[in-house]
């Protein structure tokens, strides 16, 4: 006994030796930040510039003044800032809180890029965050209906062709009858064609990703096959009027300055991502539902063991995972456009995949990864009004960089479900 | 009164495969019955079909003279029947309650965890039966014993009268071992009973109640430790008389081939799996290096033969250093290896035998002239491996996956002993093989000692690595405690050690003259 | 074995011939895209409207109404495949070169829309082949397109027959380096091939756009357009106008035979078909796995490198905005099809060349549009990736050696 009992002691070494490595490259990683804002962005800056952020959005009714503030005195604080971060971190660490330092520093290095980029003009803050959250929206809900998919086991390419076929279908409903049916038959689109999904993957055990890459490709051709075929001819122009849900303020709340229309003035969309982000994290980690739902996508066999029904948990995780691509896929047509076109999607569904993966297939890091990414599209838009010469498409390209460094290892590896893409075999000598 | 579980005409067909013929089985009351036969016996099979992971073609079972159907762990779990598995079935993420709890989850408002009731009721449990597990715990934290031990906490959590252990004492340390009898004896003192399979004879005289024997599927006899007698219960597992002693002549050590000195090797997890290692293999010699599984032997095996590159230390084969070499580079050196896992790393298993049988030699003439292959070479040479070495495979062109495990290990060894090689270096070469691949491993093995290769042999198998060994190191979380010459090694002794236990010589002395009675 | 052959004595030799067509392999390829054909038919027939209005009348004008949809839809589509025969024999009665260039021009077109898919095709199956999933042919595509059109409009003053080369060079590696990336990370990291060349697919979109609207702009247009190549660096054309084939399509032949050649009889290829299968293995005898998994990406990219360069050095002779094929996604359905054998790549890579163009005249004739292509190449994929679907479909019996699929697993690494 007295061997047995000491190993669990050394195990907790290991951690922490683990950590160590992981604690030196935060901090050096801390520290760099601080050294492009000190090196790159004070160096640059005339002293005596001034940099002008508006607080309000166009159109809001709501306002609030101008933001302006010396240039280099705002990034010097950021930059020690920074540094003292990167120092804490190198020497002690932040154990627990790495992630969320990471974060905070993130928020600083971007602050003090716009600071610098606008230093000497103005820049529309809160416009951009204002669209930050809502370019966000299609992300982190395809990124939700990947975290379902994938914690219970299927791998899921193939939220861009749901997310497709559910915007197709919920603009023909929701012209034909009203917005919420065109909505709910969406999410049902969504849910069929991940049925599919499930039947080529889990019955016919077929690979992932070529499932999903079947399910894209048909995808791309029932939807534009469709779409030329019928609605987008004048005659059929009626299926493909679908209106769009209104903006609501809530009440009270978007009437703050600055926080209100950015987060508290949008469509349903917006308030149902605010929602389900922290309801499906509850029922993921909190719930018997959720455990189950892990169980599978962890180690099948002793889900099964247990007298849980792999197969069915793994349907219902893909079907509520297409269910949640569907309800993003409406989102391009009645919470966005207000009307089908080819291809609207736009990959979004894979820079979804790019968010769960990033966000460490948690709903509240899906929403993170979905906002950052959502910020670079932003600002790629208003790229040309940036001091600084950075081409749109780089800027465009940033979730995409950003996904590669987190896969690659550089920040820490992500915690994919050990039987992820794995086919369960019950019977097998 | 019926017995509490009773088994009567069990078949179950795979493809090709009679793996269950027509067995019955009895379990009474407060009993454990030890299920003995070799690797390939049905056992396992047996055992799933009666846990309702398979589903048998015919047969009954009946649980306290009530006939039950069981088609699914549900049903098992519902007729009071639990299973401890060769592999353990727990997810390394969740804790130990989230394990333990899963699919009989407590929960409150309907659907949420209850994660703190389990946890009173998994420390009650474990109190109850003194297995001293940690419920929050996260199983990726725990030592092999301790993950054991919440397998079986799984199992009383559900309240189950029948707990099935397939091969339980395979990861553990012959102490460990004697511990987990001690909680068997317990669990059975407390009225439950247990079905103990292995392929051990020494645990089954150990602490079985009653003994049934299969082989090849079939039922072959019954009886009780009391009435047994060891060599006649290997006879009735293999089918024929064992010997129990491989002869072997005494070694004459030439010179040094492989020289290691103070390894250190950092596995997946970055820690010290191998910390600190020196030894010698000499010409004509086998050097055992035994221990518990996952106290460094894999990644020792695998910085020698350049899988895994050593961060401290130096590796020296026929007095050239290696440390930081390729696989390839070792290998031409005249070294061979056969790996831990033959399916994972020593085959191709889609390709056919003749490729396989050129894995490492395919790039040297006559087998490729520039970069050319040169088939008819290979396909020449595979036929008369095949032959030599005795691979039944339907020919040359057929895949190696079709091929029966004990043919598998033969092509491995056919390749590695056709080419000129002065160093051996086997690790499991005989993990899950019936008998008779078992016998026909150890001869070539020794063979080729005798020939003047330098052997280094790791085996989990405490006999194989008495039988083949000429000196015995043991292995203990990476560091060798102690080299033993096999004259002077006992199980006893190598157990302690394989434990972390250095034993004084008065204690070495005593137990030599105790314990060489007792046979495999 | 003996067993078997007595049974088969009893059958008549009908049942034996059909007994062993029911395992070929090549029968459920066959049943998948026949499958698929009839499936897309239908589809074609359930959204036209006289097919509706003819059920209307009697069930059997529906029936032969579907039927009548779907043959005018496929023998447009063949038309447009291989040209009219009846134009073709009037076209050459009447001995007017034009009208013969224009007659059987279908037929050449349909070889050129197949070009770029060998060369996709084979990136996608030698990636297969050594175990990766190269869904980032589309990315490749356009960076070698960008290569090879500044090779092709910078450099100046080379004869053809060396300019040809450098161009087509240039936007193979191109394709090497976008392919290098994912080769490397995997190799080195462990980051999943497919995620990573999903993103150097939009990475690549966005770097084209930028290089189209900036560096490489031609300063005479006001749209973002590259300017032409020089005439040195067109890959030849062996017709005049409007046959397009070009030399592009002897090239892909032979860089499909190149590819066999040292796939199946190499001591290269046998390495990188053993990192493909069990890269533990390979590992275990010696082979280089991080060398062969880089040099096998690099390949691939290259590969599909190429087939941008074929498009913009053949066809277009500049790269525009709008170049975005589908080529790359494509070509996974088509390697699969051809089962990552070279030369079945070449078969399917016509296939869907002759599909792609005949769709074309398919929308104009009997206005389908040419998206049912897609669909098509969707129900094929899904077929041959799920063979059990075919065989409970026709009752076919199970082979007796499982194929080997394709496996690629969770993103996790490793």
């Amino acid at each position: 006994m007295a061997v047995a009992n000491s190993i669990p002691m050394e195990s907790k070494k290991v951690h922490k030796h683990q950590s160590k490595s992981r604690r030196i490259v935060m901090g050096i990683i801390f520290l760099l930040v601080a050294a492009v804002i000190w090196f790159v962005f004070i160096n640059g800056t005339d002293a005596s510039a001034l940099t002008t952020f508006n607080m309000t959005p166009g159109g809001s009714a709501t306002v609030m003044s101008d933001w302006a503030f010396s240039t280099t005195k705002v990034l010097s604080i950021l930059a020690v800032l920074c540094a003292v971060a990167g120092a804490y971190q190198l020497i002690l660490g932040f154990q627990n809180l790495t992630n969320g330092i990471l974060g905070l520093v993130a928020v600083m290095f971007i602050f003090s890029f716009l600071t610098w980029a606008s230093s000497g003009g103005s820049l529309n803050l809160a416009g951009l965050l204002r669209v930050t959250v809502v370019r966000a929206v299609p992300l982190t809900l395809g990124a939700m209906a990947g975290i379902l998919c994938e914690r219970s086991g299927t791998v899921n390419i193939a939220i861009e062709g749901m997310m497709l076929i559910a915007a197709f279908v919920s603009t023909v409903f929701a012209s034909l009858t009203n917005l919420w049916i065109g909505m709910l038959s969406g999410i049902l689109a969504g849910a069929l064609v991940a049925y599919i999904h499930g039947v080529l993957t889990i019955k016919y055990k077929v690979d992932h990703t070529i499932s999903g890459t079947v399910i894209n490709i048909f995808a791309t051709g029932i939807t534009s096959f469709l779409s030329s075929k019928f609605i987008q001819k004048t005659e059929f122009q009626y299926l493909n009027e679908p209106g769009m849900f209104p903006q609501v303020d809530i009440p009270i709340l978007s009437k703050i300055p600055f926080v209100g229309p950015i987060l508290f003035s949008h469509n349903l969309y917006v308030y149902a991502m605010f929602l389900l982000v922290p309801f499906l994290t509850v029922m993921v980690f909190s719930t018997r539902w959720g455990l189950r739902l892990r169980s599978v996508g962890e180690h099948p066999k002793a889900a099964d063991t247990l007298g849980i029904n792999v197969i069915k948990t793994r349907y219902m995780g893909v079907i509520l995972g297409g269910m949640m691509a569907g309800f993003a896929g409406t989102y391009f047509t009645l919470g966005s456009s207000g009307r089908f076109d080819e291809l609207l999607t736009a990959g979004r569904g894979f820079i979804s995949l790019a968010a769960m993966i990033f966000g460490n297939y948690h709903p509240v890091g899906a929403m993170g990864a979905g906002l950052l990414f959502g910020f670079f599209d932003s600002l790629s838009a208003k790229a040309s009004i940036l001091k600084v010469p950075i081409p749109s498409d780089f800027l465009g390209m940033m979730p995409y960089l950003a996904t590669i460094i987190v896969l690659a290892g550089v920040v820490g590896k992500s915690n994919a479900p050990a039987a992820e893409g794995k086919a369960y075999e019950k019977e097998s000598l | 009164m019926a017995p509490l579980l009773e088994l009567k005409g069990i078949t179950k067909r795979f493809p090709g495969v009679l793996a269950n013929d027509h067995i019955d089985l009895t379990l009474e009351k407060g009993e454990i019955h030890a299920l003995l036969g070799e690797n390939g016996a049905g056992k396992t099979t047996l055992m799933n079909i009666l846990y309702g992971l398979y589903s048998p073609d015919e047969g009954d079972i009946f649980v306290n003279g009530q006939k039950i159907t069981i088609q699914g762990p549900t049903d098992a779990i519902k007729a009071g029947i639990g299973m401890v598995h060769q592999h353990f079935m727990l997810i390394p993420v969740f804790t130990v309650t989230e394990n333990i709890m899963l699919g009989e989850e407590a929960v409150k408002f309907g659907g949420f965890l209850d994660r703190k009731k389990a946890a009173a009721k998994i420390k009650q449990i474990s109190d109850t039966y003194e297995l001293n597990v940690n419920p929050n715990a996260y199983v990726r934290d725990l030592p092999v014993g301790n993950q054991q031990r919440v397998e079986i906490i799984k199992i009383l959590f559900r309240e189950a009268e029948i707990l099935i252990m397939d091969e339980p004492s395979a990861v553990l340390t012959p102490q460990e071992v004697d511990e987990l009898f001690k909680i068997m004896r317990i669990l059975v003192d407390q009225g439950k009973s247990i079905i103990f399979i292995t392929h051990k004879l020494r645990e089954v005289m150990e602490c079985a109640d009653r003994i049934t024997v299969i082989r090849g599927g079939k039922v072959v006899g019954s009886t009780t430790p009391k009435e047994a007698d060891t060599k006649k219960l290997a006879a009735m597992m293999v089918g024929r008389e064992v010997e129990l002693k491989v002869k072997k002549t005494k070694a004459k050590p030439g010179n040094t081939v492989l020289h290691v000195e103070n390894l250190r090797v950092l596995n997946a997890q970055e820690q010290f799996a191998v910390d600190g290692v020196s030894f010698d293999v000499k010409e004509g010699e086998v050097f055992g290096i035994a221990g518990v599984q996952g106290n460094g032997q894999t990644e020792l095996v695998r910085a020698l033969t350049g899988l895994l590159p050593p961060t401290e230390g130096e590796i020296e084969i026929l007095g050239q250093e290696t440390t930081k070499e390729r696989p390839r580079s070792i290998t031409e050196l005249g070294s061979a290896h056969i790996p831990e896992d033959r399916q994972k790393d020593g085959l191709i298993l889609a390709f056919p035998v003749s490729e396989n049988l050129v894995l490492n030699s395919y790039f040297h003439e006559p087998f490729s002239k520039g970069i050319r292959l040169q088939f008819d070479e290979i396909a020449e040479s595979g036929k008369q491996l095949v032959e030599k070495f005795d691979i039944r495979t339907p020919g040359i062109n057929t895949p190696v996956s079709s091929l029966s495990g004990g043919n598998q290990q033969k092509v491995i060894v056919a390749r590695e002993f056709s080419r000129p090689i002065k160093l051996l270096i086997a690790s499991q070469p005989t993990r899950g093989l019936d008998v008779g691949s078992i016998e026909y491993i150890h001869k070539r093995v020794l063979e080729k000692r005798n020939e003047g290769c330098a052997i280094l042999l790791v085996s989990t198998e405490l006999d194989e690595i008495i039988q083949l060994s000429d000196r015995i190191a043991v292995m203990y979380r990476g560091k060798i405690l102690d080299v033993l010459d096999v004259e002077d090694a006992s199980k006893e002794i190598l157990g302690l050690l394989m434990a972390g236990i250095k034993p004084s010589d008065e204690m070495k002395q005593k137990i030599t003259k105790e314990e060489q009675i007792i046979l495999t | 074995m003996e067993k078997q052959k007595q049974v088969q004595k009893r059958q008549s030799a009908t049942a034996i011939f059909f007994d062993e067509l029911s395992k070929s392999p090549g029968l459920i390829t066959f049943l998948a895209i026949l499958t698929g054909i009839i499936i897309s038919g239908l589809l074609v027939a359930a959204t036209t409207v006289e097919v509706y209005e003819a059920f209307s009348v009697s069930f059997f004008h529906g029936m032969g109404e579907i039927f009548k949809t779907a043959w005018s839809t496929y023998s447009s589509l063949f038309l447009g495949a291989f040209g009219n025969p009846k134009t073709i024999i009037t076209a050459v009665q009447g001995g007017d070169a034009l009208a013969i260039r224009r007659a059987i021009n279908p037929f050449f077109e349909s070889l050129v829309q197949s070009t770029p898919y060998i060369f996709a095709g084979l990136s996608v199956a030698l990636g297969f082949r050594v175990g990766l999933f190269n869904i980032g042919a589309e990315g490749q595509i356009f960076i070698g397109a960008l290569t090879s059109v500044y090779a092709g409009y910078a450099i100046t003053g080379l004869p053809a027959f060396i300019h040809i080369p450098i161009a087509l060079l240039a936007g193979a590696l191109g394709g090497a380096l976008w392919g290098f990336v994912p080769g490397f990370l995997k190799a080195k990291t462990g980051a999943h091939e497919v995620i990573i060349t999903i993103m150097m697919n939009y990475i690549a979109f966005k770097f084209t756009d930028f290089m189209i609207n900036g560096p490489m702009q031609d300063p005479n247009e006001y749209t973002p357009k590259t300017p032409w190549i020089q005439e040195s660096a067109q890959l030849t054309r062996f017709f005049e106008d409007p046959i397009r084939f070009h030399l592009g399509f002897f090239v892909a032949l032979a860089v499909a035979f190149v590819i066999y050649w040292l796939l199946f009889k190499t001591t290269w290829g046998f390495e990188l078909r053993t990192v493909g299968s069990n890269p533990n293995g390979a590992r275990y005898a010696g082979i280089n796995t991080t060398r062969s998994t880089i040099i096998a990406m690099s390949l691939a990219g290259s590969l599909a490198g190429l087939a941008g360069a074929n498009e913009v050095l053949g066809l277009n002779h500049r790269l525009v905005p709008s170049f975005s094929s589908g080529y790359g996604f494509d070509s996974i359905a088509l390697a699969l099809l051809g089962k990552n054998h070279p030369f079945g790549v070449v078969l399917s890579a016509l296939l869907f060349g002759f599909l792609r163009n005949g769709s074309r005249q398919m929308q104009l004739k009997s206005g389908v549009p040419i998206d049912i292509v897609s669909i098509l190449q969707a129900l094929i994929l899904a077929f041959i990736a799920a063979p059990a679907i075919i065989r409970t479909i026709f009752r076919l019996k199970k082979p007796e050696i499982e194929e080997e699929s394709i496996k690629v697993g969770g993103w996790g690494g490793n």
